[in-house]
């Protein structure tokens, strides 16, 4: 089943033709299904955090560190205290005793600085926009105003920005302890063999610039009491994560502490955390009985949302002059920020194992040191870790190609794994189970036009064209589907990676899909009842999805790693099946026949060889009146499953950039961009065709607009999003996308995941395309993001011209020499 | 404080109001109008779009008192009857929102675009939403679905709307595949 789709645009196809992607086989899995979540999306009848308001609410307003580092010296709340509608005001030292420390939950050495941190500051703040004091008021006004009267002295202390400076002697300390956090190290094969005597090694260094993750609901949180058990509201992608370890950081028992996820609008990884505001918006509740609100405003959240990436790498890699790569070997520093939230450390590590991405090799080499500075700490964004592995080794790859007057394409082909060797045990320990690299490169070649774009830009660069055409290749995998739970035990990660699912059938014969998995605009309600539609033979629309509150959905590992489907996905339908068995009990019971031969199929149990049938409908009715059961049968259709996954998933894809450079502006404008994923199984093809879409948006942010900019001081520069720039439609391209399909052999469902694929195989894409432009001056590399004021900047240093026929014109102006100096 | 009346989805309000309120949380702390979310306090998301006096306007923007006599429309009266605008089942139909924050204050920005440009081409489009942020979807289908609700609003039916698709629905039609025969 490869090659799903013979044109490539999907959605053109419903739009356009009304031709479909439905696999004719009257299944629901594979079936473009609208979104039943829609419904009140588009009308407005959402529960955001923020929409809720109970009775007697108070509005809590943050003040914040306008330093990167200072000792608190002083903090007088008494003014504050009188303002009109104020009902408290505290400080870090309100709190001691009872805030505890937020988590970090991934420790990832034995020797690791995990320092403590308060989610009120009450001694040292380490970051601009760390909490130092809070309001409680009648309403949202009158606490931002009543924090203009809060008086603190600091007494400032040095910031610490750069992490290489960060790591020498006599740097100013962020912690007491030093500035490095750890350091993990992992090999495979002999990377010395590998890189002694190669004909060929490439080196270079890569700058992953910070990201703000920007979704675009801002973080709110309501917490309320009826003075024995708590509930929070907060717009988070793990209630449960977020249930533990509220537990554990306050002391308020695991039992009386409800977390729910409404309505979350957007996440990526950055609500994939336990905050200071959800602790302290607790601790408010409790301390004041009565229920509390806090909605960040966007400078806010830019400030204190966890930022992402913020990596400096180093890669090596060895080759043989035919193109075949020895070994590589990469040297990482990594910005942890200013302390170790969730799983600030595990990001890095997440991209240690994918940093030989799809290529065959005999040795590989990874080290990483997490580094302290005075600024937001970093944690999960979209992909997390997988990205930067994947742009250097991309980067790395053309860069060798280069060296070796190759094309790109055929560097990779001479590396990578072919379908046939298949399950591939690589270099860093990891099993893919499946793939086929060859037929989405042939794909993506076919939509794009490659040979053709290859000949319009040796034409520009042979007329000196100052628009040159560059053409970016990235050829990807990704390790999906988080995760096996021994895997995470063995990386010492502080929980599992299974995922829980109920489903009952209700007396009338609908059924309900409880999922431990999370969404937040991925569309579990749809793809989850067409799961359950199908392996119980009931109607799509007889199916509801419950999940985000853990009183409804007690058990759950959350929404991030593009695991929701591989891991949640695959735990319905083995729940989904359970049910089965217990019903086909039932219905050989009441059919009079053994349960050997009782067969399923379209919803009814019939006995083999008649026309004697029992619907699931009518059996889910039997078992709630309970009349005539089997002997020992509890009078419930409904099963519960907790699946743990025994390997990752491993998604891959080809997806090919053309890049324009106008080389007098340094203006990139993408001319066109071919997306052939592989994902496995497809449950839904909008979605995933979504999923896509939205991810490579986001990558291409990271290569063309997004950087998170500090000052000289430590402070934050892009607070706003006229600062820090999320593309608009204006800026991107539309994108062409199509699909291979091998099943993952992990799962039941043949499923691989798709959240991160986009965001992890664009960037280098972006890049590389815009390198491949400027070869001809001389250019081998532009850091993130690459407006058009670095494009510019690095073509005036390079001080070379284009190598290009003297009487060729220059865009008209009739010049024949220069270029950009 | 002064005094305002404002219309909003029909209903008309009258509101004492400190002069700094602004408009969305009018809407959304006074009026329950929730439908209309924050997204960025700056104007630059969009988020809050909703219709002023039938033009659009970021109502993160605009100061509740600027609205005093104005007629405002939110996302939650824009479908006429209970039914759904066009524009509300063409982003359905293209699923141009994935988590659908944006998408009221997008859908409010699309119709209002419309209203210059009936017939817009993709360009047009892009250029004319760039003062709305999406982070989901990266655009395409709402370029797609901007294309669709302008078709259905000029009273063109597209040859693949499917059968539901009508002003009358009460909601959209949940799972209602994407095919036509």
């Amino acid at each position: 089943m490869t090659e799903q789709l013979d044109a490539g645009l999907i959605g053109e196809k419903i739009a356009e033709s009304g031709q479909l992607s439905d696999p004719g086989d009257g299944l629901e899995v594979g079936r473009a299904r609208r979104r039943k979540e829609d419904a009140r999306l588009i009308t407005g009848r959402t529960t955001w955090t923020d929409n809720i308001q109970l009775p007697g609410m108070l509005y809590v307003a943050f003040l914040r560190s306008p330093i990167a580092h200072a000792r608190i010296t002083r903090v007088d709340t008494s003014a504050a205290r009188g303002r009109p509608g104020v009902v408290a005001v505290l400080s870090g030292r309100d709190f001691a005793g009872e805030q505890g420390s937020l988590p970090c939950a991934w420790t990832v050495t034995e020797d690791i600085v995990v320092p403590d941190h308060p989610p009120m500051a009450a001694d040292e703040v380490r970051y601009v926009g760390e909490a130092v004091a809070c309001v409680v008021a009648t309403d949202r006004y009158k606490a931002a105003d009543a924090l203009e009267a809060i008086e603190v002295d600091y007494e400032p202390l040095e910031a610490v920005l750069d992490m290489t400076e960060a790591l020498t002697e006599g740097s100013p300390k962020v912690h007491e302890a030093g500035n490095r956090a750890f350091t993990w190290k992992f090999s495979g094969g002999d990377v010395d063999a590998a890189f002694r005597d190669a004909p060929v090694v490439i080196e270079r260094t890569y700058v992953q610039q910070r990201l703000i993750p920007s979704a675009m609901e801002p973080r709110a949180v309501v917490a309320t009491t009826d003075g024995a058990a708590f509930t929070i509201y907060s717009a988070t992608q793990i209630p449960h994560v977020l249930r533990v370890m509220l537990a554990l950081t306050t002391g308020i028992p695991e039992h009386l502490l409800r977390v729910v996820a409404p309505d979350v609008g957007g996440g990526f990884g950055s609500k994939l955390q336990v905050t200071a505001e959800e602790v302290l918006c607790l601790l408010l509740t409790r301390r004041l009985g009565k229920p509390v609100k806090w909605t960040e405003s966007r400078s806010e959240g830019n400030l204190t949302v966890h930022h992402g990436r913020d990596q400096i790498q180093r890669i090596s890699v060895a080759a043989e002059r035919d193109g075949r790569i020895r070994g590589v070997r990469v040297d990482l520093l990594a910005d942890m920020g200013a302390y170790l939230m969730l799983v600030t450390p595990g990001i890095p590590l997440l991209g240690a194992f994918m940093y030989n991405g799809i290529y065959k090799m005999d040795a590989y080499d990874f080290t990483c040191t997490g580094v302290f500075t005075t600024k937001m700490p970093t944690d999960a964004y979209r992909g997390a870790g997988r990205p930067e592995a994947t742009f250097a080794i991309e980067r790395a790859v053309d860069e060798l190609a280069h060296e070796l007057g190759m094309d790109p394409l055929e560097v990779r082909r001479r590396n990578w794994i072919t379908h046939r060797e298949f399950p591939y045990t690589t270099v860093a320990g990891l099993t893919y189970d499946s793939g086929n690299y060859e037929a989405a490169t042939d794909r993506a070649m076919a939509l794009f036009g490659y040979d053709k774009l290859r000949a319009e830009q040796a034409d520009r660069r042979d007329r000196g064209d100052p628009v040159q055409l560059g053409i970016g290749v990235s050829t990807y995998t990704e390790m999906c589907g988080l995760a096996p739970s021994r895997v995470l035990g063995s990386l010492s990660y502080g929980a599992g990676g299974w995922e829980h699912a109920t489903v009952r059938l209700l007396p009338t014969g609908k059924v309900e899909v409880v999922t431990g998995s999370s969404p937040h605009g991925q569309g579990h309600e749809t793809a989850w009842s067409q799961i359950a539609a199908d392996a119980l033979g009931v109607p799509f629309e007889d199916v509801s999805v419950l999940h985000g509150d853990t009183a409804i959905a007690p058990k759950g590992m959350d929404t991030y790693g593009s695991r929701s489907l591989v891991v949640g996905g695959v735990a319905v339908l083995h729940a989904c099946e359970k049910v089965k068995d217990k019903a086909r009990r039932l219905a050989a019971h009441m059919l009079e026949a053994s349960a050997d031969d009782i067969e399923f199929s379209s919803g009814a149990f019939t006995v083999r060889g008649t026309s004697q049938g029992k619907t699931i409908q009518e059996l889910a009715l039997a078992a709630f009146a309970a009349h005539d059961l089997p002997d020992g049968f509890e009078p419930r259709l409904d099963a519960d499953v907790t699946f743990d996954p025994e390997n990752f998933s491993f998604p891959h894809g080809t997806h090919l950039c053309a890049a324009e450079v106008d080389t007098e502006t340094g203006m990139v404008r993408i001319r066109s961009y071919v997306a052939v994923d592989d994902v496995g199984t497809v449950v839904n093809p909008l979605i995933v065709e979504g999923q896509v879409h939205g991810g490579i948006a986001q990558g291409v942010a990271q290569a063309l607009f997004e950087e998170a900019v500090y000052d000289t001081d430590g402070n934050l520069l892009t607070t706003t999003m006229a600062d820090y720039l999320i593309p608009s439609a204006a800026d991107l391209p539309d994108f062409i996308t199509d699909r291979t399909e091998t099943p993952a052999t992990s799962n039941p469902l043949g499923v691989k995941g798709v959240g991160e694929a986009g965001t992890i195989a664009s960037t280098p894409a972006v890049v590389n395309a815009i390198v491949d432009a400027l070869r001809p001056y001389g250019v081998d590399d532009v850091p993130m993001p690459c407006t058009p004021e670095r494009v510019w900047r690095i073509l005036a240093d390079s001080g070379a011209a284009p190598a290009r026929p003297a009487a060729a014109g220059w865009g008209g102006a009739g010049e024949s020499e220069g270029g950009l100096r | 404080m002064p005094r305002i009346t404002v219309t909003v989805d029909g209903i008309t309000y009258e509101e004492e109001v400190e002069p700094r309120l602004l408009l969305v949380h009018l809407l959304r702390d006074r009026l329950g109008k929730t439908g209309t979310p924050i997204g960025c306090d700056t104007g630059n998301c969009g988020a809050c779009t909703v219709m002023l006096d039938g033009r659009s306007a970021k109502s993160c923007s605009v100061l509740a008192v600027q609205a005093d006599e104005c007629d405002v429309v939110t996302i939650e009266g824009l479908g006429r009857n209970g039914g759904l605008h066009p524009m509300q089942r063409a982003f359905h139909s293209e699923h141009a929102l994935q988590c659908g924050y944006c998408t009221p204050g997008m859908i409010m920005a699309a119709i209002d675009l419309l209203r210059d440009t009936p017939d817009p081409s993709d360009e047009a489009i892009r250029e004319g939403l760039e003062g709305n942020l999406c982070r989901c979807t990266g655009y395409s289908n709402i370029v797609r679905a901007v294309r669709r609700g302008a078709r259905e609003m000029s009273g063109e039916t597209p040859a693949t709307t499917p059968g539901p698709a009508s002003a009358t629905t009460s909601g959209p039609a949940s799972g209602e595949e994407v095919r036509t025969s």
